[in-house]
């Protein structure tokens, strides 16, 4: 009945969107399973993309040709683009979206792919032979085959939902769990463990007071996630809302306390320290006398109102009492009161640099099961799990992200090799190479890497030569060319910089702190004779400021490479190097890592293993 | 091919007091670093693999006359260019000579550094580098004990402190980068200068204490410890009598600590003569007692001394203070010729006849240096290290403090403040971004 896939992808969040259209889109016949047909592509939690570096993640995604941007941007009901004042490697875009809109653009985005085919049904087994996944069985009965599986869960794993005293099996508030692949999983040989997050209620946005709350607009001049010319950034916005917790609200929540999952020890999973319940915030933050609440539209039209900042699993009439002394909010009526969920996890140092397992062959997994936290970083790792995948099934070479490329590569490297304990969220201090991710040059970095692959288009690649050759032709333009004192003077005048008495190159004008290239307005006749776009202008002006950050990073990135790129002796015995720590002698005889980079990617395997490597195993015959 | 583009520079003899030292220079820059040593010796000029007496210099201060021999690469041990210097062994002038090296771009050879060069420049094979793998893994093993011993001591909490405000400090950058949609407070310019000068203040602090106390007056402290009477003195004369003719007898600045530099093959030790330790309500003698608990503090190594008249309990109590600071220690029963019965478990001394006191010896050489001075690439090393890596923390504090100043956003502040904590991570243990998440959440409500 069923044909055979290639690719069978469990789960159609975030991950498992990505993951079946990197696959399809690379060639790969993808059966796409999902519960609900009605929530692909669901936004869980906030209505929201991006963020600090989570905004870089998603451009990182687009320059590679994966979908999230794209979505973003044709959903988006506000644009900001964050940390402005800093420099360019914290500029980080974030959108609020119409969390409906968003879904139907995957669903949309997914039928438009004609390799994706769809099986609205829960996978209850994986089908393994010699250590080979084979295929999948599911709730209604079925045996379906294929050459790779990609699972990307999220919190439907043996999820379980607490509301004040009210525990629920499901993996989202009204959806079903899944049972079974954690048991089979962890008879496979798998370690599991528990992990817990939370989201805020939704309340109805006809019940609130805005005079009493602070507006925050998006911003003037509104930008975009997606490098590709498919989107426009958009022209009206909505706006979020700002307001506070006081005493009072703190001493009502604190009366629920005794019927709190999370201090009754109900809850045993480990959340995340940056995305505390309210409970948690007045807890362990008892002095600080007020918290910040966000009051975020779900939509253009929907009245619905998600209370960012308020994510709690007190019982409702806590919450509903709670909420009503918070200014704005005296009549709130609640839609969805908020819940906590703990989700079965699978510790992601049992997986290779392609989000492949050690123990399964062929058997990806991606987002909230490998211990992450955020659609960013699913979706990032639905692409990579879903391009490795096909990768994998077509015999071709994977493909890993370095940390000096991207944070995805960032990401899953913490993953693979250090694992975690609480839900992992992206952050730019992550990254050692921050000045080189930027947001901005997320293209520059991977498109053409995306392209060579398959994955990202031709279309997408000629608008990065396009953009490559207008900002090397600003400049070497700006290089030499020097404006008349006379005209520019006045300028540098109002901006507090000293005034020039010989003349200076844009180039070396663009140097100073004080002028940014958008002063350059009134003489782009001259400074941007090409008509580069803002965005082009805004690269070329990093270029120049930023150049010797760039150029530092740069050669610490090269030196990693080149270490990491040296080969090790073929047919080494490593169990014969008794000074290697004994984790690192098993793993090593059976992982045969060949490069000194690929052994370092193996968690358990120390700087000190590494020395030894080097001084041991490194093959001196290169030069 | 050369797989290295910098010099390192190491002591080649076991550190301690011999006729001669031995330092070796490996590295493109080998003879240039011999040149700021002994400016007028035209090393370059010189034929490879010939011996010269050259005179070694710090600036205008003679240190030494020395016997030099220039190997050129690739007919070398590392396969480099190499210049072994053969000092006069004091270790004075063996420090002075590294520091002038140091300051003209060499760096501290890393334990075993010297032979992998050797091995990635195939002057060696795997057999032989096998070999020094091991002793590697061996040092590292002591290095880690010495740094055990180092956090007993003050000068270990007042590093630790050091780390944890750089990371508080780090935090705070990083706070306003990562989570500035929060509603917190961020800190301001001022304050941030306020604290990186309060660090730099700190770490100035640190590296005085260094280079005058620790690399100066080496000798390993050995505290000999015990209630009154239990024999130390007699011990310590006893210790000395044998060594007649190597004794410095320094007074320390009460009478309750005697310091005393004896020789025992080839290496320094410094045995430290304490107040019995015991309860008492008398108030000088309790001064006499916390100078005993700073010695131990600072040991590296206890005898313990107990005579068959002394108080079990007060031994017992001593017994747990060494212990609370896991600290090695060496059990005496003293006064042995008054024991009828030997648990031949415990070691018998009497000072008297002499009675076990080449054993002893021995036993002290064994037990507190092993594997710590057995190379010599360690123990003297393990200071100087240490205070290198506190300079090129001051160095890239200093930057920052520019930074600040200058206006510079914190993204990029943090580049120059990840430097600092990588050099500091060197002594401490390495400073991840985990420790400064820790830290930002620890202090900060973060999340919506």
């Amino acid at each position: 009945m069923f044909s055979k896939y290639d690719i069978i992808v469990a789960g159609a969040g975030h991950a498992g969107c990505e993951a079946a259209a990197a696959a399809a889109n690379m060639g790969s016949k993808v059966l796409l399973v999902t519960m609900n047909m009605t929530t692909i592509g669901q936004m869980s939690c906030n209505p929201a993309m991006g963020g600090v570096a989570k905004g870089q993640i998603v451009r990182e995604i687009d320059a590679l040709g994966g979908l999230s941007g794209i979505i973003t941007d044709k959903t988006t009901i506000q644009f900001r683009m964050l940390n402005r004042s800093k420099g360019p490697a914290m500029w980080s875009p974030r959108a609020q979206n119409d969390r409906w809109r968003f879904a139907e653009e995957w669903r949309l985005a997914l039928e438009r792919i004609p390799n994706v085919d769809f099986l609205q049904d829960t996978v209850t087994e994986l089908i393994v032979k010699d250590d080979r996944v084979t295929g999948v069985k599911t709730q209604l009965g079925y045996e379906l085959s294929a050459n790779a599986v990609v699972l990307t869960n999220g919190t439907f794993l043996n999820g379980l939902i607490h509301i004040g005293e009210k525990q629920l099996t499901g993996g989202r508030i009204s959806e079903s769990s899944a049972t079974g692949i954690t048991g089979q999983l962890v008879e496979l040989g798998f370690e599991t463990g528990r992990m817990k997050t939370g989201t805020p209620p939704r309340i109805d946005g006809r019940s609130m007071d805005y005079s009493k709350m602070e507006e925050q607009a998006g911003d003037e001049n509104p930008s975009k996630f997606s490098f590709s010319k498919e989107t426009s950034a958009i022209q009206n916005q909505r706006s979020c809302w700002i307001t506070y917790t006081n005493d009072k609200v703190h001493t009502i929540l604190e009366k629920g306390f005794s019927q709190s999952p999370m201090y009754t020890g109900r809850i045993q999973g480990l959340g995340p320290r940056y995305c505390p319940s309210i409970e948690d915030k007045i807890t362990r933050f008892a002095d600080k006398d007020r918290h910040q609440i966000f009051i975020e539209p779900e939509g253009w039209n929907t009245v619905e109102i998600y209370v960012n900042g308020f994510s709690t699993s007190l019982p409702y009439e806590v919450q509903t009492e709670a909420l009503r002394h918070i200014p704005g909010l005296e009549n709130a009526k609640i839609f969805r009161p908020g819940y906590a969920i703990e989700y079965d996890y699978f510790p992601p140092t049992q997986l290779k640099p392609t989000l492949e397992t050690y123990l399964v062959e062929n058997l990806y997994f991606a987002g909230q099961i490998n211990g992450t936290t955020g659609y960013e970083e699913a979706a990032c790792q639905g692409l990579m799990a879903g391009m490795n995948a096909h990768l994998k099934v077509k015999e071709e070479n994977p493909f890993v992200l370095s940390r000096s490329e991207a944070y995805i590569g960032v990401l899953i490297d913490d993953l693979i090799t250090k694992g975690t304990e609480e839900p992992y969220r992206m952050f730019t201090s992550r990254a050692e190479f921050r000045t080189l991710l930027r947001q901005n040059n997320a293209d520059f970095r991977l498109t053409e890497k995306g392209n060579k692959v398959g994955l990202a288009s031709q279309e997408r690649l000629d608008v990065l030569r396009g953009k490559e050759q207008k900002i090397a032709e600003t400049l070497e333009l700006w290089k030499t060319l020097k404006l008349p004192l006379e005209e520019l003077n006045p300028l540098l005048e109002t901006k507090g910089t000293p005034l020039l008495t010989e003349k200076m190159s844009i180039e070396n004008l663009l140097k100073r702190p004080q002028l940014a290239v958008t002063d350059f307005a009134p003489f782009f006749d001259k400074v941007n004779p090409h008509g580069a776009d803002s965005e082009e202008l805004e690269e070329a002006e990093v270029l120049i400021k930023y150049k010797p950050y760039i150029e530092k990073e740069n050669q610490i990135a090269i030196k990693i490479t080149d270490s990491e790129s040296k080969e090790l002796r073929r047919n080494i015995d490593f169990k014969a190097i008794k000074t290697l720590s004994n984790e690192a002698r098993e793993k090593l005889t059976k992982l045969k890592p060949k490069t000194l980079g690929e052994a370092k990617k193996i968690s358990g395997i120390s700087q000190s293993d590494l020395s030894i490597l080097l001084l041991y195993a490194v093959n001196s015959d290169e030069n | 091919m050369n797989h290295w583009d910098d010099t390192i520079i190491a002591l080649a003899t076991p550190a301690g007091i011999g006729a001669l030292a031995v330092l070796r220079i490996s590295g493109p820059k080998a003879f240039d670093a011999f040149l700021s040593v002994s400016p007028k010796s035209k090393i370059l000029e010189r034929p490879s693999h010939q011996a010269f007496v050259s005179r070694i210099f710090n600036g205008d201060q003679q240190l030494d006359e020395a016997l030099a021999v220039k190997f050129s690469g690739p007919n070398s041990f590392t396969g480099e260019d190499v210049v072994e210097i053969s000092l006069h062994g004091s270790q004075y002038i063996v420090q002075e000579v590294i520091k002038v090296c140091l300051q003209s771009g060499c760096r501290l050879a890393e334990p075993g550094e010297f032979t992998q060069r050797a091995f990635l420049n195939r002057k060696m094979d795997l057999a032989q580098a096998e070999a020094v793998a091991d002793l590697i893994a061996s040092e590292s093993e002591a290095a880690h004990r010495t740094a055990l011993h180092q956090l007993k001591g003050g000068l270990s909490k007042e590093i630790h402190d050091l780390r944890q405000h750089l990371i508080d400090f780090t935090a705070l950058i990083e706070l306003e980068l990562d989570f500035s949609e929060e509603d917190v407070e961020f800190a301001d310019r001022t304050q941030l200068i306020k604290l990186v000068k309060g660090i730099i203040g700190h770490l100035k602090n640190l590296i005085h204490s260094f280079s005058t106390g620790q690399a100066i007056r080496n000798g390993i402290p050995i505290v000999i410890v015990g209630p009154p009477n239990a024999g130390k003195s007699t011990l310590l004369n006893a210790l000395l009598e044998e060594e007649k003719a190597i004794v410095s007898h320094i007074a320390g600045t009460t009478r309750d600590v005697i310091e005393d530099i004896l020789i025992l093959s080839g290496i320094s030790f410094r045995f430290v003569d304490t107040a019995g330790l015991r309860q008492t309500e008398d108030f000088v003698e309790n001064i006499g007692i916390t100078k005993t608990r700073e010695q131990l503090d600072k040991a590296s190594f206890a005898l313990l001394l107990e005579a068959p008249d002394s108080n079990e309990n007060e031994v017992q109590s001593i017994e747990e203070e060494i212990k609370q600071r896991a600290l090695p220690y060496l059990k005496i029963k003293t006064k042995a010729d008054l024991i009828s019965t030997k648990d031949t478990n415990d070691f018998f001394l009497s000072a008297l006849s002499g009675q076990g006191l080449e054993e002893l010896k021995t036993e002290i050489v064994k037990r507190s240096v092993d594997r710590q001075m057995l190379h010599s690439e360690t123990s003297l090393i393990t200071n100087l290290r240490h205070f290198q890596a506190l300079n090129l923390t001051l160095e890239s504090l200093i930057q920052v403090e520019a930074a600040i100043e200058s206006g510079l956003t914190g993204d990029l502040l943090a580049t120059d403040i990840r430097e600092a904590l990588f050099h500091l991570g060197s002594i401490t243990g390495e400073i991840t971004v985990e420790d400064v998440l820790g830290s930002i959440f620890s202090k900060f409500c973060i999340g919506k």
